[in-house]
C-alpha cells in the first residue's frame, strides 16, 4: 500500500492511494467562489463532492457519464468528509472535492475517503480530524477486513465504515448482505480496527510530505 | 428552513425524550396502508406515514438477464420525487436524493433475497422477467426511505404475474395469474440523531435539523440486510448498536402491518 500527498500541480490539495490494485487520485479546490452563484450559503462553505470511476478502471469499459452508483457514492463520501471540516470558517465559498478511481479493485469508496481527507489536509482546510475509511465483511462464514473486488462479489456481507479516529465518530456506515445482530457488531468492530490501523499510515503520509520540504530547505 | 425557535424547541423536547407532535422518540407516525390501488400495474400500494405519502407500482416485463446471472430475473428500483410532492422537488431526471432512496430500497429487497429471482427465468440466458419497482413520492413530510421501502414491500406482496408457457424458446402468455414469489419481508427503519439522541421516523422538520440519519433494514429472520448512514454528521459505535436494536424491534411491528393484509 502506498499513500502520497501533494501529487497534482493545479489543485489546492491532492493525494494518491495505491491499495492492492486500487489506484485513486483525490484533489481539492477551495475555499473558492461558488459557481453557480445561487448555491452560496451565507453562514458556511458549500461542500461538494464527486466520486467518479475512469472508463478504463474496470474489466468492462464503464461509460464515463456518472452512474447511479457513482451519484449515490458522491453523496455518502460527502457525508463522510463533511463532519470533519470547519465549514463555518469560510462562508460564501465552496470547497470542491474530486476523487477519480483510475483502477478499481473493491473498496474504492473507502480508499477514496481516506485519500480525499488527505487532500483536504493538504489544501490547508481546517479540520477537526482526518477521516479514514475501511470495509469489513463476511466470506464463507469468516469475518474479514478490506475485501478485494472478487471477495466482495463472492462474500455474504460487506460493510464500509469511515471514522474520525480522535473523536470515535463514525461518519460513514453502509452495509449490504446478511448479518445477525452479533455478527453485525463484530464486523463493525473489525472495520473500526482496520480504520485505526490505516490511520497511522495516513498520518505518516501527511507528515512525510513536510519531511521532504524540510530537507529541501536544509539543502 | 425551520425557524430558530422551533429548532431549539425540537432539540429541547428530544433531549427530554419527547417530540413536537406528541410522539415518543421510538414511535412511528400513524401508518396507513392500501394495496392494489392501480389496476393497470401488476402490483401496487400506497403508504401514508403521517403526512408523508408514497405510492409504488410494480410492472413486470420480459427482458434479457444479466450475463453474470443468466438464470435469474432482474430487479430494478427507481424513485421519482414528483414535483407536486414538495416545493423543493424539481422536475427532471432523478437527483442524488431520489437515487439514494431507490438504491437503499433496492439494497433491502435484493440483499434479503425478498424476491425469488431464480423463479423468474423463462428461457435461461435469453428471457427472464424484469420486476420494475417504481416509487412515486406524492407528499414529502420526512422519512421517505421507510415509507418507500414499506410501500415497495406491500406492492410486491400484492403483485400478480401472468401465467406463461415456453415453446421452442418462445414465451407465450396465457390467461390467469400467479403470485410473485416473495420469500422475505425486509423492513427499513430510519433513525435521526438530534441532540445526541436517536429519534425513530423523523418528520420533515426533524430531518431538517438532524445531525445525521441511519437506516437499518432487517429481514424477517431478524438479520440486518442493508444499512445506510446519511446526512452530514456522525454516529458513535454505541449509537449504531442501539439503533440496530431499535430498528429490529420496530421492523417487527411494521412487518405485522404489511404481511397480515
Amino acid at each position: 500500500m502506498k499513500l502520497e500527498v501533494g501529487v497534482l500541480g493545479n489543485a489546492d490539495g491532492s493525494a494518491y492511494i495505491q491499495q492492492g490494485k486500487n489506484k485513486i487520485l483525490a484533489a481539492v479546490y477551495g475555499p473558492q467562489e461558488v459557481h453557480p452563484r445561487h448555491l452560496t450559503m451565507p453562514d458556511r462553505a458549500l461542500i461538494r463532492c464527486r466520486y467518479h470511476m475512469a472508463p478504463f478502471s474496470v474489466d468492462e469499459r464503464k461509460r464515463p457519464a456518472p452512474s447511479r452508483r457513482e451519484i449515490e457514492l458522491s453523496k455518502v463520501v460527502r457525508g463522510a468528509l463533511e463532519p470533519s471540516i470547519f465549514a463555518e470558517y469560510y462562508p460564501r465559498t465552496s470547497i470542491d472535492i474530486f476523487t477519480e478511481v483510475l483502477q478499481a479493485d473493491g473498496g474504492t469508496r473507502c480508499a477514496s475517503i481516506t485519500t480525499a481527507s488527505l487532500a483536504l489536509a493538504d489544501a490547508g482546510i481546517p479540520m477537526r480530524d482526518l477521516v479514514v475509511a475501511c470495509a469489513a465483511g463476511k466470506i464463507d462464514g469468516q469475518l474479514v477486513l478490506d475485501m478485494n473486488d472478487l471477495e466482495d462479489k463472492m462474500g455474504e456481507a460487506d460493510m464500509p465504515v469511515a471514522l474520525m479516529p480522535n473523536y470515535d465518530a463514525i461518519t460513514l456506515l453502509q452495509m449490504d448482505g446478511q448479518l445477525t445482530s452479533k455478527d453485525f457488531e463484530k464486523v463493525l468492530n473489525l472495520a473500526l480496527d482496520g480504520c485505526k490501523q490505516l490511520y497511522t499510515l495516513q498520518k505518516e503520509a501527511l507528515k512525510s510530505k513536510y519531511v521532504v520540504v524540510k530537507e529541501e530547505v536544509k539543502e | 428552513m425551520v425557524a430558530r425557535v422551533k429548532q431549539k424547541r425540537i432539540a429541547e423536547l428530544v433531549s427530554k425524550g419527547r417530540r413536537l407532535d406528541g410522539r415518543d422518540i421510538t414511535d412511528y407516525r400513524e401508518v396507513k396502508l392500501e394495496m392494489g390501488v392501480v389496476e393497470r400495474a401488476e402490483g401496487s400500494a400506497r403508504v401514508r406515514l403521517g403526512k408523508t405519502e408514497v405510492m409504488v407500482g410494480i410492472k413486470i416485463e420480459l427482458g434479457e438477464p444479466y450475463p453474470d446471472v443468466p438464470k435469474q430475473g432482474v430487479l430494478t428500483v427507481n424513485t421519482e420525487l414528483v414535483p407536486l410532492a414538495s416545493p423543493t422537488f424539481e422536475p427532471g431526471p432523478p437527483d442524488e436524493n431520489a437515487i439514494e432512496i431507490a438504491r437503499v430500497v433496492d439494497r433491502g429487497i435484493r440483499e434479503s433475497k425478498a424476491i425469488a429471482l431464480e423463479k423468474l427465468c423463462a428461457v435461461p440466458e435469453k428471457k427472464v422477467f424484469i420486476v420494475f419497482v417504481d416509487v412515486y413520492v406524492l407528499n414529502h413530510d420526512g422519512n421517505l426511505i421507510d415509507a418507500s421501502a414499506l410501500a415497495a414491500l406491500a406492492a410486491l406482496l400484492n403483485t400478480k404475474m401472468r401465467k406463461y408457457e415456453v415453446k421452442d424458446d418462445e414465451v407465450e402468455m396465457k390467461s390467469g395469474y400467479t403470485q410473485l414469489p416473495v420469500v422475505n419481508h425486509p423492513i427499513a427503519v430510519t433513525l435521526a440523531k438530534i441532540n445526541d439522541k436517536l429519534v425513530v421516523d423523523p418528520s420533515l422538520e426533524e430531518e431538517q435539523i438532524m445531525d445525521a440519519r441511519l437506516t437499518i433494514t432487517t429481514g424477517k429472520d431478524g438479520k440486518v440486510c442493508a444499512v445506510q448512514k446519511g446526512g452530514y454528521g456522525y454516529f458513535t459505535k454505541e449509537q449504531i448498536l442501539e439503533a440496530a436494536t431499535i430498528a429490529k424491534e420496530k421492523a417487527e411491528e411494521l412487518r405485522k402491518l404489511v404481511v397480515n393484509e
